[in-house]
């Protein structure tokens, strides 16, 4: 049991880009997580987009967005044998007039689960914002990995088999995919808790 | 099949973190997700995370009286250190943890294109910061006291000096964002963002009591802010998938 109590977690505000992204806030220097490729990368090389809506619809134009995820290889960067160019994590903020955001990365290879099975190619995904009072974990996998997606461990025990496609990043042209995130309504997408 | 003993972090106590959806705070009613987030045991994915070596810190990103000061000027206002440990739930150090600061000026205002208030800006203060825990967890920052300052919540709010962190342990699991505020301010138990945690025990812990053994006479007060952040611990991992 745990001896102490994790020290309770406060909104991200309007302003973290002060804190997070000083470069894009015009502070000068340059963000941390801007880039996940510091030289020639393994694997296929993918952008990811989308926009995150709040339950008005409207698209959040003050939010961080960060991910992290295994390399091509499905390998966690700082760990044996990783991929020595690529990051795994990023972090970006979303569009301040279409609330849009873009990450310029690998697709990820299968992941070890905990038992011995494999995970579905995923990245990990995190935002914070004004109006969010603890960060929102969530999962991004990829609509074109149906037979991975069809035994990941995590994807396929969602009880309410609908709200899977709401982790599903959709293909939108070459090497580019399209994740949206919906905070509320119908088709909110998935949180976890973990 | 026979279980598997895996290291994991113990679920968070979501009784003890603000909820999503606080009516008094109105940002939170179009932001919150109405489902209850799905529970699974950590994998790899959250057990791990980026590491941030010094290489990505400037030499004064510790020093937000200087960091953004023209040469020979500094921000102006009530110099202060913060300082504090991070360590995790079962008690132990978290070394090598990266903590971004960010915060208003003295008079209240942020360096910031959407800041809407009318005091003033200071030509010598950005607002950001950054630090890493030390081998023991350790770390430490100087600034000036942020000033309280108004917000377009209810008719007439205003939230409590503080300075917002973003911290990184070892992995994504830990990864935590919060605020922190001053011992004696008034301002703090009337605040919409501070009521939406939902015991005084736990916001005990945001507020950062005076420390005047590490006051420096003559030149800054200290403010000694801890920081707990979550735990691994030997579990066992069944064997069998579980419906979320
Ligand atoms: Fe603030």
């Amino acid at each position: 049991m745990a001896q102490l109590k994790e020290s309770p977690s406060q909104t991200a505000g309007p302003y973290v880009h002060i804190g997070c992204t000083p470069g894009h806030a015009g502070l000068g220097g340059s963000d941390l997580g801007a880039s996940m490729k510091t030289g020639p990368v393994q694997g296929q090389e993918i952008a990811v987009c989308g926009t995150i809506t709040d339950g008005a619809d409207d698209p959040l134009t003050d939010a961080l967005v960060e991910i992290w995820q295994a390399d091509a290889n499905g390998v966690y960067p700082g760990t044996t044998g990783a991929d020595p160019n690529f990051t795994g994590w990023g972090r970006k903020p979303t569009d301040e007039v279409t609330g849009e955001f873009r990450f310029d990365t690998v697709k990820p290879g299968l992941v070890p689960y905990p038992d011995g099975r494999l995970q579905a190619p995923h990245v990990t995904v995190w935002i914070v914002a004004r109006g969010i009072n603890l960060g929102l974990h969530t999962r991004l996998y990829f609509a074109d990995e149906q037979e991975a997606n069809g035994t990941d461990p995590i994807l396929s025990s969602i009880a309410d088999e609908s709200r899977r496609a709401t982790l599903l990043a959709l293909p939108d042209g070459p090497d580019r995919y399209r994740f949206d995130i919906r905070l509320q309504g119908a088709d909110e997408t998935v949180f976890f808790d973990m | 099949m026979t279980d598997t003993p895996h290291e994991s972090y113990p679920r968070r106590d979501r009784d003890w973190h603000p909820p999503a959806l606080s009516l008094p705070y109105k940002s939170s009613r179009l932001r919150s997700p109405n489902s209850r987030p799905l529970h699974f045991l950590t994998t790899l994915s959250e057990e791990t995370g980026p590491v941030f070596g010094h290489d990505v810190l400037n030499p004064l990103d510790h020093d937000l009286i200087q960091n953004f000061a023209k040469p020979g000027e500094a921000a102006i206002g009530p110099r202060i250190i913060v300082h504090g440990k991070v360590q995790d739930e079962f008690a132990r150090p978290v070394a090598g943890a990266l903590i971004e600061i960010w915060q208003a000026n003295a008079a209240g205002r942020y360096r910031h294109k959407r800041e809407g208030y009318i005091a003033p800006l200071d030509p010598n203060f950005g607002g950001c910061g950054r630090v890493i825990t030390d081998d023991r967890g350790a770390y430490e920052f100087q600034t000036v006291q942020p000033g309280p300052y108004p917000w377009p919540n209810g008719p007439n709010d205003w939230r409590p000096a503080h300075i917002h962190f973003s911290l990184f342990g070892s992995s994504f699991a830990q990864r935590l964002i919060t605020q922190m505020y001053f011992e004696g301010d008034p301002l703090i138990w009337r605040c919409p963002i501070v009521g939406a945690i939902p015991s005084g025990e736990a916001v005990e812990r945001l507020i950062a009591p005076l420390d005047m053994e590490r006051t420096i006479p003559m030149d800054a007060r200290a403010y000694r802010f801890d920081i707990t952040l979550r735990g691994r611990e030997q579990t066992l991992f069944e064997n069998r998938s579980e419906g979320l």
